[in-house]
């Protein structure tokens, strides 16, 4: 089995706190590997290193068998490695068809072209529009991105995370505060980007984890604490008590 | 609800100000006033390409007038070359018309900001700012040291009726320049306006919105905010190219703080946020700074009552106020809201009229007789308590429309 994703010993330190404390991980190809974990264990700052958003202290990532920890986010980003975030960061004042575009133009290899409209640029305009109708925004095409309700703000994250098309795409939290219509629809969505992609999600809702993983890891005050199915997480004893133990109880 | 233009209404704008610059010179006659109009169209540029950095990029500057300035300077000495070809007729600028200067200008503003922009665009915020009020009084001051390139005090001179002429496109007077002016003001326009549409101008935006983000979908912020600050430079200094030709005269103060001040008060009358905010911004403030200080000594503070009006009741600038008020009416709602808006407005003209009536009263009492209020057919005296009494009732009746207009608007939403 090929490794989209190979995390060894990654550790990170803000000043005297450890905040991640030695992660080992191996995501598959393909796969939809959600992580779990309490509140502040440390979710959201594993994404920010496998991303590039902040350097490791120690430890190493591997995307596709190269070494990626410690490059810059754009440097990530171009080797086929994107995420959304766990609060919403869109570019307020464009349109949610721009947001969308400038989303492709790294792929379309367009970005820094003055010499010619965005509106010529094809293949960006191409997958910004198909991107619009998988989000279900085709509506709200020309508002403002700062102005969207917050479900729909939350579709865009997913949208422009999706829309550069990366292989490996890591979600945080993509359901967070969303009503249960809502949680739904985007359960739908999220089972259309993971198709022919592997994806890494941090999830709170339970049942959308269940739902939607091949694999969990149960992440508890910076370490791994299980990896497996969810059958087995769900039988785990370490997790039970861990984890899921409160809201089993 | 895809709004797609038809082209005609896309091409509607250019065509209109194309025949508004054609029939200008058919209605305005006068060196002073074509020079004011000169003046506007260098001014437009200016604020124009201050606004690729401001409102589109993020980026608040304190330096521009340093492209403006260099691209300025880089004209007049291409202008001198121009003429000291002429002597023998050899060489690349003896076929310089001087037509082109500006296009000497811009490469020369972009130049200067392609050498010394990239430390700067590291960040945005408070760091980019200061660092380019350091680049600008360093660059004014430093200026001071080169007297061969900068002529010292008095600046460099030259003149224009040099080199080859194209197409009968004489220079002698301000109705000649008008022709230059309104070529490059609308070429320059158009190009500016051109650039937000391509993936850089876009990606300017977004860098602009949210430089974190920017680097998950590919592109580190540095590098977008350097291009948009090389593209700024180099407009800049197209208009500093055309104001040399205008001039034919180029001084240090064309690098200063004071001339960095001037764009982006223009830039901010006009909105930050519309693109032809600041045309509107280069004209309001062009014709104020030309037309007031002949008439008034207060004429500086006149500006600045107005940028600090615009602050308080217009953030977004007029530009944005047009905006809204077209908005409006494509939503079809404009005559509810019309009464509220005209309200303010004329709150604001009531308080601004007082604010004139105490300025010129006390001009007058500390200088003397000032000619403005003899313009206005006025003949206040100062010492009289029913003139000031009329200035209480300005203010009373402005804060009272304010008050109403503002309840009623209230009411509506
Ligand atoms: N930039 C930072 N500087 C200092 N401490 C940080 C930083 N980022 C995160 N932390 C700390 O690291 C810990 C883990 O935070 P993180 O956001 O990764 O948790 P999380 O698992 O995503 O939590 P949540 O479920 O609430 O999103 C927290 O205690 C947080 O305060
Ligand atoms: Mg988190």
């Amino acid at each position: 089995m090929s490794h989209a994703l190979v995390i060894d010993d990654l550790k990170k330190s803000f000043g005297p706190a450890e905040v991640i404390r030695g992660v080992n991980l191996r995501v598959e190809k393909g796969e939809v590997h959600a992580v779990i974990g309490p509140n502040g264990a440390g979710k959201s700052t594993f994404f920010n290193l496998v991303s590039g958003a902040f350097a490791p202290t120690s430890g190493e990532v591997r995307l596709h068998g190269q070494r990626i920890d410690g490059l810059a986010p754009e440097k990530i980003q171009q080797r086929g490695l994107a995420r959304s975030f766990q609060v919403s960061n869109v570019f307020g004042n464009l349109s949610v068809f721009e947001n969308l575009r400038c989303a492709c133009f790294k792929q379309s290899a367009a970005g820094y072209t003055f010499w010619r409209p965005a509106g010529s640029v094809k293949r960006a305009n191409r997958r910004a529009e198909e991107v619009l109708a998988m989000i279900g925004l085709a509506e709200l095409r020309d508002s403002p991105a700062g102005a969207l309700p917050y479900a729909s703000q939350r579709a865009l994250e997913i949208g422009m995370t999706i829309a550069g098309e990366a292989d490996v795409v890591l979600l945080d939290e993509p359901t967070a505060g969303m009503s249960n219509t809502e949680t739904t629809q985007a359960i739908e969505l999220i089972r259309q980007v993971a198709e022919g992609r592997t994806l890494m999600i941090v999830e709170h809702d339970m049942g959308v984890v269940f739902e939607l993983a091949d694999r969990i890891s149960v992440l508890v005050y910076g370490e791994i604490i299980a990896t497996g199915t969810p059958e087995a997480i769900r039988n785990d004893p370490r997790v039970k008590e861990a984890y899921l133990g409160e809201e089993a109880a | 609800m895809s709004l797609r233009v038809s082209p005609w209404r896309a091409l509607a704008p250019w065509l209109i100000s194309l025949l508004v610059l054609l029939v200008i010179p058919m209605l305005v006659s006068g060196n002073g006033t074509f020079s004011i109009i000169n003046l506007i169209a260098i001014n437009i540029v200016f604020a124009l390409s201050y606004n690729m950095l401001l409102g589109q990029g993020g980026m608040l500057s304190f330096g521009h007038a340093v492209f403006f300035g260099l691209g300025a300077y880089g004209a007049i000495h291409g202008m001198n070359l121009i003429g000291d070809a002429g002597y023998d007729g050899q060489g690349f600028w003896a076929h310089f018309p001087v037509y082109l200067l500006p296009l000497v200008g811009f490469a020369t503003g972009a130049l200067a900001a392609l050498l010394v922009g990239w430390p700067f665009c590291r960040r945005a915020g408070t760091a980019f700012a200061m660092i380019t009020l350091g680049l600008g009084e360093l660059v004014a001051a430093g200026s001071q040291m080169f007297p061969t390139v900068f002529g010292g005090e008095a600046g460099v001179f030259s003149n224009r009726m040099v080199g080859p002429v194209w197409f009968g496109l004489e220079l002698a007077q301000p109705a000649d320049v008008y022709w230059f002016s309104a070529f490059w003001v609308l070429l320059a326009v158009f190009a500016m306006w051109a650039f937000t549409r391509t993936p850089l101008g876009r990606l300017s935006n977004a860098v602009r919105d949210n430089a974190e983000r920017l680097q998950f979908i590919g592109y580190p912020p540095r590098n977008l905010r350097f291009l948009v600050f090389i593209a700024a430079g180099g407009f800049a200094g197209l208009g500093g190219g055309m104001a040399a030709v205008n001039y034919e005269i180029v001084t240090p103060e064309s690098l200063g703080l004071l001339t960095s001040g001037l764009a982006l008060l223009m830039a901010a009358v006009g909105g930050l946020g519309v693109f032809y905010g600041p045309i509107v911004g280069a004209i309001l403030v062009t014709v104020m700074n030309s037309l007031l200080s002949d008439y008034t000594d207060a004429s500086i503070l006149y500006v600045g009552l107005v940028f600090l009006a615009v602050v308080m009741f217009a953030p977004s600038g007029l530009g944005g106020g047009i905006e809204q008020v077209r908005q409006a009416w494509r939503r079809g709602d404009l005559a509810a809201h019309l009464p509220g808006w005209l309200g303010g407005a004329l709150a604001v003209v009531l308080i601004a009229l007082g604010l004139v009536g105490t300025i010129e009263l006390v001009y007058q009492l500390s200088h003397g007789r000032d000619k403005l209020a003899q313009v206005l057919g006025l003949q206040p005296d100062p010492s009289s308590p029913l003139v000031w009494l009329g200035v209480v009732a300005l203010f009373a009746a402005g804060f009272g429309v304010a008050r109403a207009s503002k309840n009623y608007r209230e009411a509506r939403s």
